[in-house]
């Protein structure tokens, strides 16, 4: 049962594979309600693949190993983890190409958890979308379409946001713009993970931050006190 | 007026056979299933509705209403429990799957009704017609079976393009592994799917039945109209299918006015033809 005392999310020795292939070693974080947490790393360090596990796109084998306020969700499936109250948006965004902007967002709340976020909610934070509700999601700019892709995320009223790679092709002018939205979302008390290549991006805008690295946590912190040298030295691993 | 009369006649049976390609390119749509036992179960809809006409003296037309709902059961629980386990990357289990299905089918009816043709009678709607300026004379039963044919077609383009549901389909058909993410469980979407298709199919097999004789064996000829109205339609156009479905039917009945002997053979022609000059179906929708 959710138990309203413990962490929003708690991740504890989680291991990953593909196939033969161990992504993830005994990785453990912790998210409390309202917080945003960076997840930095290279190429390859299992950031996506940890968001994944979380969300139940990939099993997690133990299920203990992802609590969702002290309940064990891992392992289970992602379309009931989402109704729990965890989204994810994609590495790459994955819109639905036949489907229109607005009929991305209506999908993504169509499980009716009840919260903030509607259509009209969504539209306020990104106006954008509004002008270009009716068009296919494939006619949209990059930019705009990670904004439909966070947006169909936020319909389903998650207390918890996975973030993959938010900045992933598009131009700087875009991702500030798309980063400085991140603090009206966390304000009403949903929780981020952001995974990021992009150090500066992700310490600007979260609390803590973890460095993964081969698929290990090697450093975590403040993402204001830790010092770039040591940063520097977890992410390249010198 | 002989020929416009050909053609009128080609028409009216195009809009059946498109009731037979659109069960099979909805289902090829959202789950990329190629279902070979399509036209068994067009025909086991038209014993269906036997068994229902026999045993509760309903007319055929209101049979419908105990037979779609049977057949859309039928296709829920044959996806949940059968099917769904077959797919994957891979197209070949889901093939052989319905293929054994196929043949599973007809020889149970075999074994059930005998070899025998049988018939659904409408009653006097049979040989009622209308006669149309010129002196055309059109069959009020064929011209029903059309506009029912039309009416499913622009149900399920409004399903798919106006609902939740249809919007569940399209988006798991774009993406599975996403639309999970959204909360859709891609088993239930299928079967639903599956269910829809069987509902259509229920509709084709009950105006087979009062259309023409059927037995056991004639599933799979119309797997291959369904197949050649979906081809010649372009996969993934409900309109097109329907189209698709009544070039068939002009092509079989001029063939057939020709020679008798050609009905089946023109048919065939024409899906060549669209094969060699659009291999893509004259409105293809499908990406990738």
């Amino acid at each position: 049962m959710p138990d309203r005392s413990c962490p929003l999310l708690e991740v504890e020795g989680l291991d990953a594979y593909y196939g033969d292939f161990q992504a993830l070693f005994g990785v453990s974080l912790t998210v409390a309600a309202g917080e945003v947490v960076a997840v930095i790393g290279a190429n390859g360090a299992g950031k996506s693949t940890l968001l994944k596990t979380i969300a139940g796109m990939m099993p997690a084998r133990l299920p203990a190993s992802v609590r969702l306020e002290g309940e064990a969700i891992g392992g289970l499936p992602a379309n009931h983890i989402v109704r729990r109250g965890i989204a994810l948006v994609p590495e790459g965004r994955r819109l639905f190409p036949s489907l229109t902007v607005e009929e991305n967002l209506l999908i993504g709340g169509h499980l009716g958890r009840s919260g903030r976020w509607t259509l009209d909610a969504v539209y306020d934070v990104f106006p954008a979308l509004a002008q270009r509700r009716h068009v296919p999601s494939t006619a949209l700019s990059g930019g705009q379409q990670q904004m439909a892709a966070i947006g169909r995320a936020l319909m389903s009223n998650p207390r918890l946001l996975l973030c993959d790679e938010l900045s992933l092709g598009l131009a700087p002018i875009m991702v500030r713009e798309i980063y400085s939205r991140l603090p009206e979302i966390a304000a009403e008390g949903t929780a981020i993970v952001l995974v990021e290549q992009d150090v500066n991006q992700a310490l600007a805008a979260s609390d803590r931050v973890h460095c993964l690295r081969e698929g290990r946590i090697v450093l975590e912190g403040n993402a204001r006190s830790l010092t770039r040298d040591a940063i520097t030295a977890a992410y390249f691993g010198v | 007026m002989d020929w416009v009369n050909t053609i009128l006649q080609g028409v009216l049976l195009g809009g059946l056979y498109a009731l037979f390609a659109a069960g099979l390119s909805l289902i090829f749509g959202v789950m990329r299933l190629v279902n070979v036992a399509h036209g068994d179960l067009i025909v086991l809809a038209a014993y269906l509705a036997l068994v229902v006409t026999g045993t509760l003296g309903l007319d055929p037309l209101a049979a419908l209403a105990v037979v779609v709902p049977l057949m859309a059961l039928l296709g829920y629980l044959l996806q949940r429990l059968l099917l769904n386990r077959t797919l994957g990357d891979d197209l070949l289990p889901p093939l052989l799957v319905t293929f054994g299905l196929s043949v599973i089918i007809q020889n149970a009816l075999l074994e059930i009704f005998s070899a025998d043709s049988r018939r659904l009678q409408a009653g006097p709607l049979e040989v009622a017609s209308l006669t149309l300026p010129g002196g055309l004379a059109v069959g009020v039963l064929p011209l029903l079976q059309f506009f029912l044919a039309v009416l499913v077609i622009a149900g399920l383009q409004l399903l798919f393009y106006r609902t939740p549901l249809g919007r569940a389909f399209r988006a798991t058909s774009d993406d599975p592994a996403v639309a999970r993410l959204m909360g859709l469980d891609n088993r239930h979407v299928f079967a639903l799917a599956m269910a829809l298709s069987l509902a259509v199919v229920a509709v084709a097999g009950v105006l087979l039945a009062v259309r023409s004789n059927f037995d056991p064996a004639i599933g799979p000829a119309r797997l291959i109209f369904g197949f050649e109205a979906v081809i010649i339609g372009g996969l993934g156009s409900l309109w097109g299918t329907l189209v698709g479905g009544v070039l068939l039917g002009v092509a079989q009945s001029v063939g057939a006015k020709l020679d008798p002997g050609w009905q089946i053979l023109a048919g065939h022609l024409l899906f060549l033809l669209v094969l060699a000059i659009r291999p893509e179906g004259l409105f293809p929708k499908v990406r990738g």
